[in-house]
């Protein structure tokens, strides 16, 4: 590889400059308005769920409606960890994650074949399956009541999950940072380009020699780690857990930012969660009970316009077929 | 025994006409469309508001709420679903999921969320017994209703000239355009009769699986997977496997009510792990 080559290739790949003020800017919210860490910390474990999302679906191409599966799965196990065995936050976080990357890689035998519909409909049982699970099975989860209050150790054992949410909100940024240089760093690499030669043409994939089922296989097992810790952030910064954690909304919700913020980019999930949260509490202040009709419309307005064009309101109505 | 076979198939019937629609159109354009349950929901409200504020006879408002769903799908076809057919299927996932967001909230709005009550005429209440057989006039009515459309429509597809055409546009689009075939009229009827018999079909249901502004959201599962087990290509496909869902569903619930649901679900992946495009997939038209 000639050296310029190499040059635009790596130029691609290295850290921007406004990278690090970005995530500069996050660190310091908490401090700068104390007031507003609660919502920090739920934005913070929104964009670490629609990352694993972005990973799948940007990446590999797979179309998830049942993604909550994963990130309700890693929220109960970390509550019936921090419930029946220790509090320590440290320790649950890596047990959701390990229960949640088995049931991704056990999960993700099933979306090896078939069309969009089909792995539509596989992702979308899967997670209704467990929703059924998690309501019927109410010695062990709590049914409808979810687990509530929970104690939770401190992290490192010093910094106490408190009711300001400080805690708690850098607790779930240092998590988002941590694995958005984790899947920068996969996303990158060889096998990353692989994923993205599967989305783009899995036939070709396949004949260039691209082990595609090994590594749809590998990406799904990732993916629903990562959603998993997701869901432990939330358990254990919030001390419990509940039925919503597995719902449909959760799913369509995390698509809904993917989609927003940009599929197939890592910064897509962040920004995406930080401009739904921001559109849903204006909404919901506007109209409480009807903030769904505006998201809805929204939705169909950016796919009629293309997502491209929709903050470009003068090219609109020019050439709609183009 | 008997009962719960009988109304598992009233159940799957039911499911039919709801889900039919949604299988010609998903097989004529490839389109994924998760909104079909609002058409339904359209022609269940249709129902229920005329017979309550208008005292419309029950008889009367079926027709109605067929016309009215159709005249809804013809409408959005045209304008919103067109452009959107040769989009990925992100895409399509996402439009139909705003709309079914946005039907939800304005049905919310306009009437209520209560779960809506509809008053059956006389005739239609009450129960036969025969032998151990139990069964439901209203369901016996539905039963009957949902097989005379099952032939009307097999009889249209397979010996009429509307179908032939709808065969072809299937089967291969380009070359069905080729051969003079006007593929977006055939697509714009197909599509406004489908959320038609989706209204049909929401009419009738709404006393037996309840209307409330959720409904697209609590069903649209179902509609999905009759379609996605029955395959896309026939219409005895999306029957059979809508009554292998009603009954499985009505079985599960009355046997292991513990389950619930679960055991729908879990038949739908297992089926869709073993036959990924369905079960009764005709051999020979596109992929």
């Amino acid at each position: 590889m000639t050296a310029p080559a190499q040059a635009t290739l790596l130029r691609a790949v290295r850290m921007k400059w406004w990278e690090p003020l970005l995530w500069l800017a996050a660190f310091a919210t908490p401090v700068l308005f104390p007031a507003q860490a609660p919502i920090v910390n739920e934005t913070a474990i929104w964009a670490l769920f629609a990352l694993s999302l972005d990973l799948i679906l940007g990446y590999a191409g797979i179309v998830s409606l049942g993604h909550a599966a994963f990130f309700g799965f890693g929220a109960y196990a970390a509550a019936l960890f921090a419930r029946h065995v220790s509090p320590d936050p440290h320790v649950g976080l890596l047990v959701a994650m390990g229960a949640s990357a088995v049931l991704g890689f056990a999960a993700s035998f099933s979306i090896l074949r078939g069309s969009d519909l089909t792995r539509l409909m596989v992702t979308l049982g899967a997670a209704l399956i467990l929703l059924e699970l998690a309501n019927k099975l109410d010695w062990l989860t709590g049914g409808t009541d979810g687990i509530q209050g929970l104690t939770i150790a401190p992290v490192l054992g010093r910094f106490e999950f408190g009711f300001d949410g400080r805690t708690a909100s850098y607790f779930s940024l240092t998590l988002l940072l941590l694995f958005f240089l984790v899947t920068r760093v996969i996303v990158h690499s060889p096998f990353g380009a692989t994923l993205k030669a599967i989305r783009d043409n899995r036939l070709r994939a396949m004949a260039i020699g691209v082990p595609v089922h090994a590594r749809l296989v590998a990406i799904y097992t990732i993916s629903a780690a990562i959603a998993g810790a997701a869901g432990a952030a939330f358990t254990l910064t919030s001390g419990y857990v509940s039925l919503e954690t597995l719902s449909f909304d959760r799913s369509a919700d995390a698509m809904l930012m993917v989609v927003i913020g940009g599929i197939g980019w890592l910064y897509g999930g962040i920004i995406g969660a930080v401009v739904f949260m921001a559109i849903r509490d204006v909404l919901s202040n506007i109209t409480p009970q009807y903030w769904m009709f505006w998201i809805g419309l929204f939705l169909v307005v950016l796919v009629l316009v293309g997502r491209e064009r929709l903050f470009k309101p003068w090219t609109w109505f020019r050439g709609a077929r183009a | 025994m008997l009962t719960i076979l009988f109304d598992g198939i009233a159940y799957g019937m039911l499911l039919f006409v709801l889900a039919v629609g949604l299988a010609v159109t998903m097989g004529l354009m490839n389109f994924i469309n998760l909104a079909h349950g609002a058409f339904a929901m359209a022609g269940g409200y249709i129902t229920v508001l005329l017979m309550q504020r208008l005292d419309v006879p029950f008889l009367v408002c079926l027709p109605l709420a067929f016309l009215g769903a159709a005249l809804l799908g013809a409408v959005l076809e045209r304008t919103l679903y067109r452009p959107l057919y040769r989009k990925p299927h992100l895409d399509q996932v996402l439009f139909s999921i705003g709309l079914v967001f946005m039907s939800v909230s304005a049905v919310d709005y306009y009437v209520g969320s209560t779960q809506q009550i509809m008053q059956l005429p006389q005739w239609l209440k009450g129960r036969t017994e025969i032998g151990s057989l139990g069964m439901g006039h209203y369901r016996l009515f539905i039963i009957l209703v949902c097989a005379a459309l099952t032939v009307v429509l097999q009889y249209i597809l397979a010996k009429t000239r509307f179908g032939s055409r709808l065969r072809a546009s299937v089967d291969d689009q380009r070359v069905a355009a080729g051969m003079g075939i006007n593929v977006n009229v055939v697509f714009l009827s197909t599509f406004a009769f489908g959320s038609g018999l989706a209204g049909l079909g929401g009419a009738l249901g709404a006393e037996v699986l309840g209307l409330d502004p959720t409904f697209p959201l609590k069903f649209m599962i179902y509609f999905l997977i009759v379609v996605a087990v029955g395959g896309t290509s026939s219409i005895t496909g999306p029957l059979l496997a809508a009554l292998l869902l009603g009954i499985a569903d009505v079985a599960g619930k009355y046997y292991i009510p513990k389950m619930g649901a679960f055991i729908v679900y879990a038949l739908m992946i297992v089926i869709l792990l073993w036959k990924p495009n369905g079960l009764f997939v005709r051999q020979g038209g596109k992929a």
